[in-house]
């Protein structure tokens, strides 16, 4: 699955994004040079401000960067228009929220079917079946007519989850994921983000405060103030920091 | 998003919230059902006068003194050779220049009292001839008609219309007894059948002879033919030749009145469709002033329906950026909400067509101050009540919508 390719997922060239705010110009993001390659996974830390949230709606196409360039999948959106970036946002990446971002009337099945809503080509049936598959992906198989609010949070979370994957990304994008929940649900939810990364070979990134869930990516990217700070690989004895977390029942 | 889906999704949110989604309809509702009794309501008198006048007949012309003949008799006081006068009426009865005209009965109306002993009424009189009643389509109930030898005679005999009657003489026959009309002594000797409902209620009326209105009750001078008439009733050979009927008359009165090339006609021809023609302008413009009021009504619906879709922007931004991070483009969102709007007026549209159209049907025949009220349901009215139902949908629908459409992906997730 993962072919060590030229492109990787992610490449940004000297973006810069700046905000007025009144006469004030904020640069949330000061000239970033990132690549980041298929099969990774990686952290992106820093304290509030640092603009590691600029940089995920960067990544995520919700935002455009004021100057340089961000090329998804070997493709430059920099540019792209308001339509063409939310069909890049339908194909090319899964979004995680930290407050799950589910639709609260609806059930755990029709809110992962809802990206295959706004790509066409779909039947009522292929979407039933394709998020089935992802429900099951993330271990909710008894689940599906469930509604948010009768659904715990590690639960709403994996819902959030099998919604960023029913059209098959190759990129996860995971912001603050698992900042509502509780030690064990967390642990759950980084597992299953490790298990994607490693069995199904999805990109991933997370934007966390958290050090325990940093630690347990594979890459660091430390942020503050608009700028990278640190880039550092992980050790791969940190991932048995991930143990204790996860068996602490 | 494919149609149905959209329609689905709409569906969904407008039926999350009931109590909401019913009380804008309502809005809606009481618009087009209002709508659409009131225009029954003026159809339906529009149709009833229609067809009081055809009761008389489509055959039926009726000739009158022109305006400008009025102010001559009235102001130059030269007599009467302008105004049209009973031998302009034998002249109508030519099988040479007026070969489809078939019957010709020239009146002369006045007013008065009529009294019997101490009963005492006001009453319509007219001056007529044996013609009249067949002109008018009324046969006599008892007694006789007016005949052409009491035209000669100049007699003193009335017929009288079933009210007056009714009202001098209760349940007696009033055949040969005798009646003061303006101080003169008549002999009735007939009574018209009743023809209550019709435009030209002949039943509190008084006929008779012509010559005896002139000369005995109005005090008139000069010979019998110089007499003047205020109207002629003309009836055309068939309903088929009305126009050329109505030829025949101008050609044989212009001829009479030595009338030139250039002049203008003296005299005013009017034929029953030209009647109903008016009317029903008159009344259109009645049904249109009833459907604008209930119009309004509907607008208001609409701006009932604008409200509730902006609060549910506001309400909803979080759902909007979830949609839009997952994929929806701007179009999506516009289009969900255009489309909830218009389920909500087009489901109110519905509801109000169905509750206007039983208004209308239970509500026909009704009485309101003794008039009865007839209705008549057109399902064009229907159908347009029903497309302009959507189009207020889309009309009040699409600002909300393009406020939903445009909100900040990035804001609207963040919106609590």
């Amino acid at each position: 699955m993962i072919t060590n390719t030229s492109t990787p997922v992610i490449e940004l060239v000297g973006v810069t994004r700046q905000f007025q705010i009144g006469t004030h110009v904020v640069r949330a993001l000061d000239g970033i040079n990132l690549t980041i390659e298929s099969g990774e996974m990686v952290a992106i830390i820093g304290p509030s401000g640092s603009g590691k949230s600029t940089l995920m709606n960067t990544l995520g196409c919700l935002d455009q960067p004021s100057s340089g360039s961000f090329i998804l999948n070997g493709q430059d959106v920099s540019d792209l228009s308001d339509n063409q970036l939310a069909e890049t946002r339908s194909r090319q990446l899964g979004f995680v929220f930290q407050s799950y971002n589910l639709l609260p009337r609806e059930t755990a099945l029709s809110n992962v079917e809802l990206p295959l809503k706004y790509s066409g080509g779909y039947s009522g049936k292929d979407r039933r079946a394709a998020a089935r598959i992802a429900l099951d992906r993330v271990g909710l198989s008894d689940r599906y007519d469930h509604r948010p609010m009768q659904m715990s949070g590690g639960e709403q979370q994996r819902v959030g989850i099998a919604r960023a994957l029913v059209k098959n990304p190759e990129l996860i994008l995971a912001d603050e994921p698992t900042g509502n929940l509780d030690t064990k649900s967390s642990g759950e939810v980084i597992e299953m983000l490790r298990s994607l990364n490693e069995d199904d070979g999805k990109t991933i990134v997370v934007v966390t405060h958290d050090p325990e869930v940093a630690e347990a990516m594979k890459r660091i990217i430390a942020f503050r103030d608009g700028r990278i700070v640190e880039d550092r690989a992980v050790t791969p004895n940190a991932i048995t920091v991930q143990s204790p977390v996860g068996g602490a029942q | 998003m494919n149609a149905g889906l959209l329609f689905a999704t709409a569906l969904a949110s407008v039926g999350a919230n009931k109590l909401r989604a019913s009380l804008t309809l309502l809005g809606i509702v009481i618009g087009v059902s209002s709508v659409i009794a009131m225009m029954a309501v003026g159809r339906g008198a529009q149709v009833s006068v229609t067809s009081r006048i055809s009761d008389l007949g489509t055959d039926l012309i009726t000739v009158r003194p022109g305006a400008e003949a009025l102010r001559f008799a009235f102001f130059g006081g030269g007599g009467n050779f302008d105004v049209l006068s009973l031998e302009d009426a034998f002249a109508l009865k030519d099988d040479v220049f007026a070969p489809e005209v078939k019957l010709v009965a020239p009146e002369n109306s006045f007013s008065g009292s009529a009294s019997v002993g101490s009963e005492n009424t006001f009453v319509s009189g007219v001056g007529v001839t044996a013609e009249y009643l067949d002109a008018r389509n009324l046969t006599i109930a008892s007694g006789r008609n007016i005949s052409n030898v009491d035209v000669e005679n100049i007699s003193l005999v009335a017929v009288l219309g079933s009210e007056t009657s009714e009202t001098l003489y209760g349940q007696r026959d009033p055949i040969g007894s005798k009646i003061k009309i303006s101080g003169r002594e008549f002999t009735v000797i007939g009574v018209i059948e009743s023809q209550e409902g019709t435009i030209f209620n002949p039943d509190s009326s008084v006929l008779v002879p012509i010559t005896t209105a002139h000369y005995r009750i109005n005090n008139g001078k000069g010979l019998v033919d110089s007499i003047s008439v205020s109207s002629i009733s003309v009836l055309a050979s068939s309903e088929a030749t009305v126009d050329e009927a109505r030829l025949d008359i101008s050609t044989v009165l212009r001829l009479r009145h030595e009338l030139g090339a250039d002049d203008d006609d003296d005299f005013l021809i009017t034929t029953q469709q030209d009647t109903i023609e008016t009317l029903e302008g008159t009344q259109g413009t009645f049904v249109i002033l009833l459907g604008s009021i209930a119009g309004i009504s509907l607008l208001v619906g609409g701006i009932g329906v604008m409200n509730i879709m902006l609060v549910s922007v506001t309400e909803r931004t979080r759902e909007i950026g979830i949609r839009r991070a997952v994929g929806a483009k701007r179009r999506d969102i516009l289009l969900q909400f255009v489309t909830e709007a218009v389920l909500m007026t087009f489901g109110g549209g519905i509801l109000g067509v169905l509750l206007g159209w039983a208004i209308a049907y239970f509500g026909n025949g009704a009485t309101v101050d003794g008039d009865i009220i007839e209705t008549v349901i057109e399902t064009h009215i229907a159908v347009i009540a029903l497309s302009v139902s959507v189009a207020v949908g889309l009309f009040f629908g699409i600002y909300p919508a393009v406020r939903a459409a445009s909100l900040n992906p990035i804001e609207a997730l963040r919106h609590e």
